[in-house]
């Protein structure tokens, strides 16, 4: 398994709307916005729903769970820093609660399915715990 | 002028923004706003953003209609210092005239972070949201792009290829082309490296020095011009989204080329000439299928059935589309808008469309959420 201790890696540009994700993963839990006027799930971290422009939002744990939708394995990262780690895969994940995120997709083969199940896994990088994914059966 | 103010949302300043970013106080202004006009999210079509230094340096208008979650069918950075407010107003006027939107919103905003704040020319959500995770640059997003639908439709790495493969037969009727007189075959660019798998390099446009502009004038003055004037007949724009994973299952060429064509009152048979954004092999792809030139998933038949040569049933970017002449970044765009004024005027020389009397050009930006169509005519 690739070893992400040893590398410098850009890490997340957090905002104060944003924080509260990041630092539930510090915590070990995959929390999402939710919105309290038509309950759906948002991601990435809004100042107000993009579904309803409610600006009534909840933050709640959600199932670190998903389908892989499409996904590419990276032999020339756009970001230098990535070099080291290439080939890699990155995937976007629609999770089970409807939003969809792109994510770092762990896997040795990198032989990956349509719609295949993944679920999160999370990496630490720098002091940062980062919600990267694999597949699981 | 028949356009009017109908909504009016402001906050309240305050000396330092805690807990904010520019994206969160732009929504707060644009739902107040939107309250005060008695509307719904659904009634904006038409969206005006300033430049936000500091957050998003390029793609503000995708970045902010993500955030938001609209979907807007004309949109702009205006940016004009003090005087981008009022700039936005009649510029607003002037596209719901043009029939291109209903109603815009237009807003302005900015954080005013308290003490050491962190500079960094880019801390939107795909900065922190994709690139931590080892997705940076357009290759990565196309590659996944190109990968969903090869999963959802069967579509083969040789039919992407073919469309590289095509415009570079054309590039070789060019001379200003960056590929001419260096053909590629279908098995050179299967063969060439993989950059972002499935994309491989010679997908890729190459990055090259150089640029272009046009003018356009009225009507009027267009008839004592020195050349052939070329008419602007529809256009058809849409933006919905700016991170890949953002993507709507329907990208928005699926509304702004047909609208492009409701407006010219033609038919995609009409046109003499496709010359479509080619950043990728996908994004033409996609193109075909939107235009409905063949149905969903099946541009692979198209470009095995048609060349893409000017004597052909569907001349494709004759000047070798950027994949072939090489794209000068944001100049590459426009490389589509000359090459259908040359053939408009008959001024393509070794590779005129005979009787070129009506062009599609289309302009892409992102990961296929900027899009802006084109019909252009020779008559008025």
């Amino acid at each position: 398994m690739t070893d992400f201790q040893n590398v410098s890696l850009p890490g997340p540009t957090i905002t104060p709307i944003s924080q509260p994700f990041w630092d539930s993963l510090k915590q070990g839990a995959f929390t999402l916005q939710r919105c309290n006027i038509c309950e759906g799930w948002i991601f990435y971290p809004r100042a107000h729903c993009p579904h309803c422009f409610s600006q009534s939002l909840r933050w709640e744990e959600a199932s670190g769970r998903g389908r892989l939708k499409t996904w590419s394995i990276v032999h020339r990262p756009g970001n230098p820093a990535w070099q080291k780690l290439a080939p890699y895969a990155v995937g976007v994940v629609e999770l089970e609660e409807g939003p969809s995120i792109l994510t770092h997709i762990l896997s040795d083969t990198h032989q990956f399915d349509y719609l295949q199940k993944v679920k999160v896994n999370m990496i630490t990088t720098g002091d940062q715990p980062l919600p990267f994914f694999e597949v699981y059966s | 002028m028949s356009a009017a103010i109908v909504g009016i949302g402001e906050l309240t300043p305050v000396r330092y923004s805690e807990g904010k970013t520019t994206l969160s106080l732009i929504a707060e202004s644009v739902i107040a706003a939107l309250n005060d006009a008695g509307l719904e999210k659904e009634d904006i079509d038409g969206l005006l953003v300033g430049p936000q230094v500091g957050e998003t340096p390029q793609h503000v208008p995708a970045t902010v209609s993500e955030y938001l979650g609209i979907e807007p069918v004309m949109s702009n950075t205006v940016d004009l210092g003090g005087a981008t407010g009022p700039g936005m107003v009649w510029r607003a006027a002037a596209a719901i005239q043009m029939g291109m939107c209903d109603t815009v919103v237009c807003v302005l905003a900015n954080k005013n972070e308290k003490g050491e704040v962190l500079k960094s020319p880019n801390r939107n959500p795909i900065r922190e949201f994709d690139v931590p995770f080892g997705a940076s640059g357009a290759n990565t997003s196309y590659a996944l792009l190109k990968r969903l639908h090869m999963e959802q439709y069967g579509s083969t790495q040789e039919d992407f290829a073919k469309i590289a493969y095509r415009a570079r037969e054309n590039a070789q009727l060019n001379p200003k082309a960056i590929f001419h007189g260096k053909p590629n075959s279908v098995e050179d660019i299967l063969q060439s490296p993989m950059i972002a798998d499935p994309l491989h390099l010679l997908e890729i446009v190459m990055p090259v020095a150089g640029g272009a502009a046009v003018i356009v004038t009225s009507e009027k003055k267009a008839t004592a011009a020195k050349h052939k004037p070329v008419f602007l007949k529809g256009a058809g724009e849409k933006i919905t989204h700016r991170a890949v994973s953002q993507a709507p299952d329907s990208l928005p060429f699926d509304y702004s080329i047909p609208r492009a064509l409701k407006q010219a009152k033609v038919n995609i048979e009409d046109m003499d000439l496709l010359s479509l954004y080619d950043c990728y092999t996908s994004v033409v792809a996609t193109q075909l299928e939107s235009a409905g030139l063949c149905a969903p998933g099946k541009f692979g038949d198209f470009v095995r059935d048609h060349s893409f040569a000017p004597d052909g049933e569907y001349p494709l970017n004759t000047h070798g589309g950027q994949l072939g002449f090489g794209q000068a970044d944001l100049a590459g765009g426009m490389s589509h808008v000359v090459e259908a004024v040359l053939q408009l005027r008959g001024e393509a020389e070794g590779r005129q469309i005979p009787h070129a009397t009506n062009a599609l050009v289309t302009g892409n930006g992102a990961t296929l959420s900027e899009t802006t169509a084109l019909i252009l005519g020779g008559t008025p």
